[in-house]
């Protein structure tokens, strides 16, 4: 099966994603990334309402010590690498970054981000800035599993739900479960950061190509013992 | 390339396909010698195994020769001869550095859909559905072996395919099945199944030490397989009742160990079998678990029910209450088959395990279609099938 087809296969698309995460109540992961630090009552995008946003958590132990995590991590131009809904990041300086991210119908979303708190080998938080298309933020927090087990990776994005057009158009096909791609991304990550590569079964052999449909391949998946 | 591929139930099929390329740094492409049908592919061709797609290539008990690596596989050079297991492990992460290969973390690319019914993912398997990773598997001429810098074995010359193919699957699985019973001096041993797993574990049991194996099926050429080559005691249990024959041959304590080398699709001729059908037919349960329900009745207080036998599903029925009442001790799944690899080529170099053995047919990919239809009705004596492309 090709990309495409996975996700077709899945009835999910993915805009974003996670750190291409779309959006996000910016707020809520800009509270819990600064604590109390926060101002009550004070949105830094101001266009999203409080409340108002998506929010996922998704969690994955890694074989790899924290600090190799996180520099990749840190170098955001990799992490299209895994999210596959990334077409790339640009790393603009200062902490900030262009994000562009494959939405339906061929298009692409694009905004800047700023990393809002950065603790080496620990933790990244950053946001999208003012304006964004779609309000979203996001942080991966590492920390190390007991005895050895690696580093458990923690990631949290949230979004606000796009307006506009566009906005209805990848909400419709965000709506599945756009939490799925994160977990995707996380775990593609992992393999990444384990293995060295990204294991796929793309380009196999295969009978009489057969064409698959968006529910498709769950259907003949689930058709019983005939 | 030519290829054997899944069509529905009951209705695989020779097809030219595409030949396998290499996909990833650590991928090889291996020229299939010598390559068998297992009971699990059965499983497939009876469609009890969910997520199969038409044109899927099956097989995934293999070996032959490298025709071409990635460049992350420094080991293994063009020519050289060696065994695949089916389990694909990628050796870096938490399980396969624990020598538990079966569970890699990383090896199957559709491990959602697995997460999504038991809760997390064992490892890719070769040609075994898309949700055990949709890897194309070996009953085909040439195949794709990612981390093939981990799984495969080198085989030194001298030895001949038959003598070492079922390294790939069946000889470790019966190896662990018998070493999972925790086989003490003294103890007898029960195995349900008289197919190839359940005939190489008599021999792996007598090998960790058992007193005596008795094992168990209906077919009559796989029992006298059972009493000549395995030197064990059988029981028909179509002629007789299991437990109570069980019960006699132990002095009424029970055998020690009891081992399912059945699986999912059970045959019985009890009520409780009859009734498992009728539920597979309608979804109330998805497996058929009569042989483990006998296991489990028959089991000595204290013993160890060992199951290498594959279930998929919703198990009806289980008589938890006894096995929890009697302190069994259970211990089951995929085989971790990297584990056994080198141990059990030096036992076969050595001349302690014999597995070619239990070979009853010879045929050539072209025949793999009729193969399956012997094989599944275990007509001509078969017991085990191996095929040359
Ligand atoms: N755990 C693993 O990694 C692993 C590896 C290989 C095979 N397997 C599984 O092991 C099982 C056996 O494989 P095989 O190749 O020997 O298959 P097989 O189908 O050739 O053998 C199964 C045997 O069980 C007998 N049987 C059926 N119902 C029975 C019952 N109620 N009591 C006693 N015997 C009964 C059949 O007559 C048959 O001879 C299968 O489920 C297979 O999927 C597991
Ligand atoms: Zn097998
Ligand atoms: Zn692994």
């Amino acid at each position: 099966m090709t990309e495409e087809q996975k996700s077709a296969a899945r009835g999910t698309i993915g805009v974003a994603l996670a750190g291409g995460a779309l959006g996000l109540t910016a707020y809520g992961v800009y509270r819990q990334v600064r604590g109390q630090k926060a101002e009550e009552g004070h949105s830094p995008v101001a266009s999203v309402e409080h409340g108002e946003g998506n929010k996922f958590i998704r969690l994955v132990t890694i074989n790899k010590p924290a600090a190799e995590l996180y520099r990749y991590w840190h170098d955001f131009t990799n992490l299209p690498r895994f999210m596959h809904h990334l077409e790339s990041v640009e790393i603009l300086g200062e902490g900030r970054s262009h994000w562009k991210a494959k939405a339906p119908l061929g298009q692409s979303v694009e905004w800047d981000a700023t990393i809002i708190n950065d603790v080496e080998n620990e933790l990244i938080a950053w946001q999208s800035e003012e304006g964004a298309q779609i309000a979203n933020a996001g942080s991966v927090r590492f920390t190390p599993a007991p005895a050895g087990r690696g580093t458990e990776v923690k990631v949290t994005i949230s979004y606000a739900p796009p307006a506009g057009q566009i906005g209805v158009a990848i909400a419709k096909t965000l709506g599945e479960e756009p939490s799925r791609q994160v977990a995707d991304d996380l775990r593609r990550f992992k393999q990444l950061m384990e293995t060295g590569e990204l294991p796929t079964n793309d380009r196999q052999p295969q009978g009489s190509s057969p064409l698959l449909t968006p529910t498709g391949l769950l259907a003949e998946a689930t058709s019983e013992p005939k | 390339m030519r290829a054997l591929c899944w069509y529905g139930k009951d209705d695989v099929r020779v097809d030219t396909v595409p030949d396998p390329e290499i996909v990833n740094p650590r991928d090889a492409i291996v020229k299939i010698t010598s390559t068998a049908i297992c009971g699990s592919d059965l499983h497939l061709y009876d469609g009890y195994i969910p997520t199969m797609q038409k044109g899927d290539v099956l097989g995934h008990e293999f070996m032959g020769e490298i025709v071409e690596t990635g460049r992350g596989v420094t080991n293994l050079k063009k020519g050289e001869r060696v065994v695949v297991p089916f389990t694909i492990s990628c050796g870096n992460c938490f399980f396969c550095q624990k020598e538990l290969w079966s569970l890699c973390d990383n090896s199957n690319p559709n491990a959602w859909m697995v997460e999504k019914l038991y809760g997390a993912s064992p490892s890719g398997l070769f040609g075994y559905s898309h949700m055990m990773g949709g890897y194309a598997g070996g009953q085909a001429e040439y195949v794709r072996v990612p981390f093939a810098d981990v799984g495969p074995i080198k085989i030194p010359d001298g030895l001949a395919d038959e003598q070492v193919l079922f390294l790939s699957d069946i000889l470790p699985t019966a190896y662990q099945a018998a070493e999972n019973g925790d086989i003490q001096p003294g103890d007898t041993v029960a195995i349900w199944g008289g197919g190839p797993v359940g005939q190489l574990t008599i021999k792996c049991a007598y090998l960790l030490g058992a007193e005596r194996v008795i094992a168990i099926d209906q077919v009559p050429e796989r029992l006298a397989m059972a009493r000549n080559q395995g030197k064990a005691e059988t029981i028909d249990f179509s002629q007789e009742d299991v437990i109570d024959r069980l019960k006699e041959l132990t002095g009424g304590r029970g055998p020690d160990v009891c081992i399912d080398a059945v699986g999912l699709e059970a045959h019985g001729m009890a009520p409780d079998a009859i009734l498992d059908r009728a539920k597979a037919a309608l979804f109330l349960a998805t497996d058929r678990p009569h042989a483990l329900r006998e296991a489990i009745q028959a089991c000595r207080k204290g013993g160890v029910v060992s199951i290498p036998g594959v279930y998929g599903g919703l198990l009806d029925k289980v008589p938890f209450g006894a096995a929890f009442n009697k302190g069994l001790t259970f211990k089951m799944g995929q085989t971790h088959v990297q584990r056994y690899l080198q141990p059990l080529l030096e036992k076969i170099q050595g001349g302690e395990l014999d597995a070619a053995s239990i070979i009853t047919h010879r045929l050539s990919l072209d025949e793999a279609p009729d193969a399956y239809k012997t094989f599944k009705a275990r007509k001509d004596g078969c017991v085990k099938v191996v095929l040359k492309p």
